[in-house]
């Protein structure tokens, strides 16, 4: 929880500082676009807590975010499939994905880190190929208008993403903090040898996790894909998995696992975009963008370190 | 050591505690858990610095304020855990941060002269291991003799051993106990900090006993005896200690026929539990109880074989498995396979059994909390709260946690591996206690043990295995230190 609180902190401060020098900031239209990206980036960031909870890290999610925005728009631009399904299968597929993952990282034994590295190379290529390489879109939407409005449209003035991240927070929420499920997450990423010692299914826990994150990747992928508008596969959702890491990071999420909750892991999506937004409005260089929130999550961590140190008993 | 005091926050850990060791002395140094054996012991090694009292080493008072001035006035440090590399070989073990060096400013490393000198070491402490092997190729007791011969070659004159037999196979042990008696004629003085009583017989020539952060007395070689020693140390008689069960006529309820392990498939195990009686299992480390254990916990299923309960087969492919019928493991290593160490009591308590604690996946945390705490206050585990981590509870507190956990489910099939290793005397008793109660209440109840007293006080029946087989089963009136032992080391 302290954790939680301390990001919170530099969350507010920050918003803060930015406000009081550019006021910006604080216009509807800023805080819309803002929000809107705070919904794109947390909901995956909540998969990617969640693996990162077990043990875990899932480095594949940026690619699938291309593999996903290419066969979503071959479905509906080139094939005319119907929406819903499109979409249902674009997350089916995500949700394969992740089981596949999860079953090569908990039978084999092969580490998380190389599975989904490879996995980040592979998509990446498939999408290419697939695409032929070329820059791909939703041409004129006919017969699926409601589906780019998920990404783009508002609900009282909220956009849709942040709505969409604040209902799946709160399921997920539950799932992770109130069930035996999320138990089992956390016993497993804490001691696996105890957690089967105890009677869990250690392996299908830790391999449903890669699967979880996979389907919010799908969701998210679908929503990025309407977002754009046009998903050019050599750099759509290229290193958003490193977001979905730093988030997940900053929110209390430990790499050796058995620490994090749903509420820091959205604190932390939240910090990583007005960080972003800090550099646009206070005139910083954009090229500094990604040094500026490097530092930032640098300076969070020894800073929790050293409290960390001055806190523990002696 | 005079007048020794140390306090932490909230206890006086020593109070005003003296001890004397002479040149070429084995002093055994003995108490309860807590009793501040380790405290003082860490002062001695440059650990923790006394709030009062003295130090005198040959007549100079000195004063220690790091490992290292401790080791230049010649104390050297054995601590329970080991401190190797496993990774690295022994010479380098032996020379960690004072390898031999050669070439000047470039400061190589002289291995030639390493590895020379550390067979040497090797070979004084009569061990017949090459210098160029990697630690995690050796078992446990030469990674200790290694780190002993680590100690010596800096010079030791006073050798601190803290628990060292406590993970030791018994042959290892008694190589211990020799390479102990020869230091003792080459002038070393060592303090000897053990549970196991008989070992004190053997190697001490005098004991001294703390109890609560003071002296509880002296013993000399002549003197040393075991009733007396656990008086000192408890304060309280020898009989509450082991619970000796009647002799009654048992129904078998649980069964193993021709178990097959992976680690010892050519070996078949076949033996049955009584309801109501705690089957001892003897053997030194290694000879596959564990292994037979885990097997019909479903750690490492049985390669072949059949379990039986009430007559009826177990198919055990996990522990979920072994769980879903009632037999339950309490494991050897209890830190990393038996708990959850950053979790709470509560936590660890109703892992196994949460989802009694819910509906539809959620749990009902006013319903665990109550079942927990339930387990929590009939086990007496003493700790500020059922929400503390059980990583801050003293070894006899988290077994109780661990035993907590299955007892809050049903239990038919209970096996201890090791119960009270590392445990102190106090917590023993009350595990004895609870071990008979579950025995009384009709679960068939396995105790794998290296420690001799224990499996002759505890157990009704004793099955003795060697090498992954099992050498005999043998009845309480014929069990003896010696019966069990020849079974132990494969003898006909």
């Amino acid at each position: 929880m302290r954790k939680e609180l301390g990001t919170f902190a530099l969350l507010v401060v920050l918003c803060v500082v930015v406000a009081i020098i550019n006021p910006r900031f604080l216009s509807p239209a800023n805080l819309q676009n803002m929000a809107r990206l705070i919904g794109l980036y947390g909901i995956f960031s909540i998969g990617m807590g969640i693996v990162i909870i077990t043990g875990g890290i899932d480095l594949s999610v940026g690619s699938v975010f291309a593999l996903l925005g290419v066969l979503l728009s071959m479905m509906l631009a080139q094939w005319h499939w119907p929406g819903a399904l499109a979409v249902l299968t674009v997350i089916g597929v995500a949700v394969v994905l992740g089981l596949i993952h999860g079953a090569l990282v908990t039978r084999l034994r092969i580490q998380a880190f190389i599975v989904t590295l490879c996995g980040l190379l592979f998509y990446r290529g498939l999408a290419r190929f697939i695409a032929n390489d070329e820059t791909k879109g939703f041409g004129t939407g006919a017969g699926f208008e409601w589906l780019p409005k998920l990404a783009t449209g508002s609900l009282f003035r909220v956009p849709m993403p942040f709505v969409l991240m604040i209902v799946i927070g709160a399921i997920m929420w539950v799932v992770l903090h109130r069930s035996v499920y999320g138990r089992y997450l956390f016993a497993v990423g804490r001691n696996e040898e105890a957690a089967r010692y105890s009677g869990i299914n250690a392996r299908n826990i830790i391999a449903s996790s890669y699967a979880l994150s996979g389907a919010l990747a799908g969701v998210t992928g679908v929503l990025l894909a309407f977002y754009t508008n046009s998903i050019s596969p050599s750099s759509h959702g290229n290193s958003l998995e490193l977001y979905g890491i730093a988030a997940a990071v900053l929110g209390g999420c430990s790499l050796r696992g058995g620490e994090g909750s749903i509420i820091g892991i959205i604190i932390g999506a939240a910090l990583l975009q007005v960080l972003q937004n800090l550099v646009n409005l206070l005139g910083i260089p954009s090229s500094l963008n990604f040094a500026v929130m490097g530092a930032v999550i640098l300076i969070g961590v020894i800073a929790d370190q050293l409290f960390k140190r001055r806190s523990a008993p002696a | 050591m005079k007048g020794i005091g140390k306090r932490f926050p909230g206890v006086v850990a020593l109070d005003r505690v003296a001890l004397e060791v002479y040149h070429g002395e084995v002093v055994a140094l003995i108490g309860e858990n807590g009793a501040g054996k380790s405290t003082l012991m860490k002062i001695l090694g440059g650990i923790y610095q006394p709030d009062e009292g003295s130090i005198v080493i040959d007549d100079q008072p000195v004063s220690m304020h790091s490992v290292a001035d401790a080791l230049h006035l010649g104390v050297g440090f054995i601590h329970q855990e080991l401190n190797v590399l496993d990774n690295l070989d022994v010479a380098a073990n032996i020379f960690l941060g004072r390898e031999p060096r050669w070439g000047g400013f470039l400061k190589l490393i002289d291995r030639s002269r390493m590895y020379a000198e550390a067979q040497t070491h090797l070979a004084r402490l009569g061990l017949d291991v090459s210098s160029r092997t990697p630690l995690n190729k050796l078992s446990i007791g030469h990674q200790q003799m290694v780190e002993i011969a680590k100690t010596l070659s800096q010079d030791a004159r006073i050798l601190i051993m803290d628990e060292p037999t406590s993970s030791l196979t018994l042959s290892e042990t008694e190589r211990l106990i020799g390479v102990v008696k020869d230091l003792r004629t080459r002038g070393v003085s060592v303090i000897y900090i053990t549970h196991r009583l008989g070992e004190v017989r053997e190697v001490a020539d005098r004991v001294v006993v703390l109890r609560d952060g003071r002296n509880a007395g002296g013993i000399s070689r002549e003197e040393i005896d075991h009733d007396r020693m656990v008086k000192m140390m408890v304060g309280r008689e020898l009989e509450d200690f082991y619970v000796h069960p009647q002799g009654v006529v048992r129904q078998p309820c649980f069964e193993v026929r021709e178990l097959r392990t992976r680690r010892y498939p050519q070996h078949a195990v076949s033996f049955k539990v009584n309801k109501g009686e705690i089957l001892g299992f003897a053997g030194l480390v290694g000879a596959g109880r564990s292994e037979v254990a885990q097997a019909i916990f479903g750690v490492d299923p049985p390669v072949d074989g059949k379990i039986l309960l009430d007559d009826r087969p177990v198919k055990v492919q996990a522990p979920r498995d072994a769980i879903g019928r009632g037999i339950y493991l309490i494991p050897e290593d209890r830190r990393t396979a038996g708990l959850i160490l950053e979790d709470t009591i509560r936590e660890n308590i109703t892992l196994s059994s949460l989802p009694r604690y819910a509906s539809a996946g959620l749990i009902n945390f006013a319903s665990e909390l109550e079942a927990a705490s339930d387990i929590f206050r009939k086990l007496n585990v003493k700790a500020p709260s059922i929400e503390e981590p059980v990583g801050n509870l003293s070894g006899g507190n988290q077994q109780k946690v661990v035993l907590a956990k299955w007892l809050s489910l049903k239990p038919r099939v209970l096996i201890f591996d090791e119960p009270t290793r590392g445990i102190d005397v106090g917590a023993k008793a009350e595990i004895y206690e609870l071990m008979r109660g579950l025995a009384e209440g009709d679960v068939a109840v396995m105790m794998i043990s290296s420690d001799m007293e224990e499996i002759l006080g505890v157990s009704e029946r004793v099955a003795v295995m060697h090498e992954g087989q099992l050498t005999g089963v043998l009845e309480r009136t014929e069990c003896s230190e010696e019966a069990i032992m020849s079974l132990a080391v494969g003898k006909e």
